[in-house]
């Protein structure tokens, strides 16, 4: 059951917490998509391991949350534009109680609010749906006007993928959040370096990404998207809503982060199943860092 | 009906026009009285539909450029923000261009994003094929959870932008120029999903939509002068579709021809057919629009005149109709 929230549930924002912890629970929630795929029969691995680390320092230290209350109006938001890593929102989400925890095993089911993309009509905490690549930033722009036009504080943050940048739109969102004057609105970058049919860089190339940003008028930069005291200290240097300059957050990942023969073959496991060994295999190489 | 550059002129638009308020007077009234209403543009923010509201609701108007998809899912985000978007939208790059952003960020979200398609059909057709908006009501009639509408005149455009401002889903307005001329004194009732019955008569039903329901009650008027008299219904709900209008008319009159300013392939006519054959009604059906073929280009009155979109053009179609 949910339970009814209260004052004292707000999460507020940069809260404090070790990073040994952050990454512990990164570590945790690979074990939980795995987990969740196994009972589905087929799902997005590798583009949603490589968004771990930074999904656990959003929902764990960086957006103000209020626990139980997904649509709290001071809330961040959150935006994933690539959506197919939504099974790596699923426990954070329930942890929140934002829906009950005994959703979860009905991820990918038949009609089950909980799905491969993600669907703001089904799913307590789902600040946008998406599924189509190149759409949310531009919704993310919608949010953050929004805020200006009812002088809110909050930030919307957007996670896109590499290969998201293809899409023609995110660059005419690039140019409007910047005219916009939107201090407002974060966008993160999974650059993992791959999509679909091969590596970014040889079907076509995005580079230089923050440079590119920057010339559409956003502050951009490069971190390392698994190491969470560097997502962290990113964060936390984040300019004040109220300015006029968007964020973008270059996150250097690795697609299949955290299980090595993912790793090796990463669009393998884009889309796929693991097998009762492999599962196993896996789990046991992230239960070793724990 | 003015001349296609008239027709196209960017300027801040007219607060009157003939038969009533312009659309744009109306949208601007519309900001003064609510503060959760916005506009989101790609590059026509003085144009006339959107430029009265942009002159007093600077803050409110949102100019995103020529970038028409980025616009329509701007005004989702504000739509999932509490806010009530219109987007001015020129008809030949709404549904055709942005059916996507559509159909996946305001209508499977249900978001209450308004899309104010104008210069819809022909009103655009001096300009080349691109410029035809004529494939918009087969597109947007696919689009679960949308609601299309198309408004005949400025009464029935104020019944419908007042009617549907609550709707918690999109809503598709299919509109022209905004100056066809003006059918109603004052805006109509207009329940959701149902036609006007603009002339009773039993020998055939024209239903029209949009621009052609001028030229069917026309057509209805020269057809009377004959001693024929036919029902006209004013198609201003193309999604939902009154499919009890149109069981009716068959029942009644025996004959239907369907006008639109539209290819006649996923029209109002393919609508209408569709509706007949489900129901097992045999009847007569004629569908009077564009023709799927290249279409040519010119001022729209030529272009009106060469397709038989006339009330002369219509009333041979249902003298066809009676004589077939």
């Amino acid at each position: 059951m949910v339970s009814d929230p209260k004052p004292n549930d707000i999460h507020p924002r940069n809260r404090p917490i070790e990073a040994e912890a952050l990454r512990r629970l990164a570590e945790e929630w690979r074990l939980a998509v795995i987990d969740l795929i196994a009972g589905a029969g087929l799902g997005h691995y590798s583009s949603t391991f490589s968004i771990a680390e930074l999904l656990a320092v959003l929902y764990r230290h960086t957006m103000r949350l209020r626990q139980a209350d997904p649509a709290w109006p001071d809330r961040d938001r959150f935006l994933l534009g690539k959506g197919h890593a939504a099974v790596g929102l699923w426990p954070l989400l329930a942890e929140l109680d934002y829906f009950p925890a005994d959703w979860l095993p009905g991820f990918g089911k038949l009609g089950a609010p909980l799905t491969d993309h993600p669907n703001m009509r089904t799913t307590p905490g789902v600040d946008f749906s998406s599924g189509s690549l190149g759409h949310n930033l531009s919704v993310g722009i919608g949010m953050a006007l929004a805020a200006r036009l009812r002088q809110q504080d909050y930030r919307t943050f957007v996670i896109l993928g590499d290969g998201e940048l293809h899409e023609g739109q995110v660059w005419e969102a690039a140019m409007a959040a910047s005219h916009f004057r939107l201090g407002n609105l974060v966008a993160i970058v999974d650059a993992n370096g791959s999509c679909a049919a091969g590596p970014t860089s040889s079907v076509m190339n995005i580079e230089p990404v923050a440079d590119r940003f920057q010339a559409f008028g956003w502050r951009a930069f490069d971190i390392d998207g698994h190491d969470v005291d560097a997502i962290v200290a990113a964060f936390d240097a984040l300019p004040d809503p109220e300015s006029a300059q968007p964020v973008c957050i270059v996150a250097r990942t690795v697609k299949g982060k955290g299980v090595s023969f993912m790793e090796q073959e990463p669009r393998k496991w884009h889309l796929g199943f693991l097998g009762s060994e492999d599962r196993i295999r896996a789990a046991a190489e992230i239960r070793e860092r724990l | 009906m003015g001349d296609a550059t008239d027709v196209f002129s960017f300027t801040a638009g007219e607060a009157e026009v003939e038969g009533g308020e312009s659309i744009g007077a109306v949208l601007a009234r519309l900001g003064d009285e609510r503060e959760d209403i916005v506009i989101v543009s790609p590059d026509l923010s003085t144009a006339p539909v959107a430029g009265l509201f942009a002159a007093r609701h600077p803050e409110r108007t949102f100019d995103c450029g020529i970038a028409e998809a980025n616009a329509m899912s701007i005004a989702a985000g504000l739509a999932a923000s509490g806010f009530i978007p219109f987007v001015v939208q020129m008809g030949a790059f709404s549904a055709l261009k942005c059916g996507e952003q559509i159909r996946t960020d305001m209508a499977y979200t249900q978001l209450p994003v308004r899309i104010l398609s104008a210069w819809s059909g022909l009103a655009m057709g001096y300009f080349g094929t691109s410029h035809h908006a004529v494939e918009d009501i087969a597109i947007t009639r696919s689009i679960t959870g949308l609601t299309v509408v198309a408004p005949s005149d400025p009464q029935s455009a104020t019944a419908l932008l007042r009617s549907t401002l609550d709707h918690r889903g999109p809503v598709f307005f299919r509109i022209g120029s905004g100056d066809e001329g003006h059918l109603h004194d004052k805006p109509p009732a207009m329940p959701r999903g149902k036609f006007l019955r603009l002339r009773e008569g039993s020998r055939a039903t024209i239903i029209a939509t949009g621009m052609a329901t001028h030229w069917a009650i026309a057509a209805a008027d020269i057809l009377a002068g004959e001693g024929i008299c036919v029902r006209v219904l004013d198609a201003v709900y193309l999604k939902p579709l009154d499919e009890e209008a149109i069981l009716a008319a068959a029942r009644d009159t025996g004959g239907i021809l369907t006008v639109e300013e539209h290819n006649v392939v996923g029209g109002l006519g393919t609508a209408v057919a569709d509706v007949l054959a489900r129901n097992g009604v045999a009847g007569r059906l004629g569908v009077h629009g564009l023709p799927d073929e290249d279409l040519l280009v010119g001022q729209p009155p030529e272009l009106y005149a060469h397709y038989d979109l006339t009330p002369q053009g219509v009333a041979a179609k249902v003298r066809e109709l009676l004589n077939g």
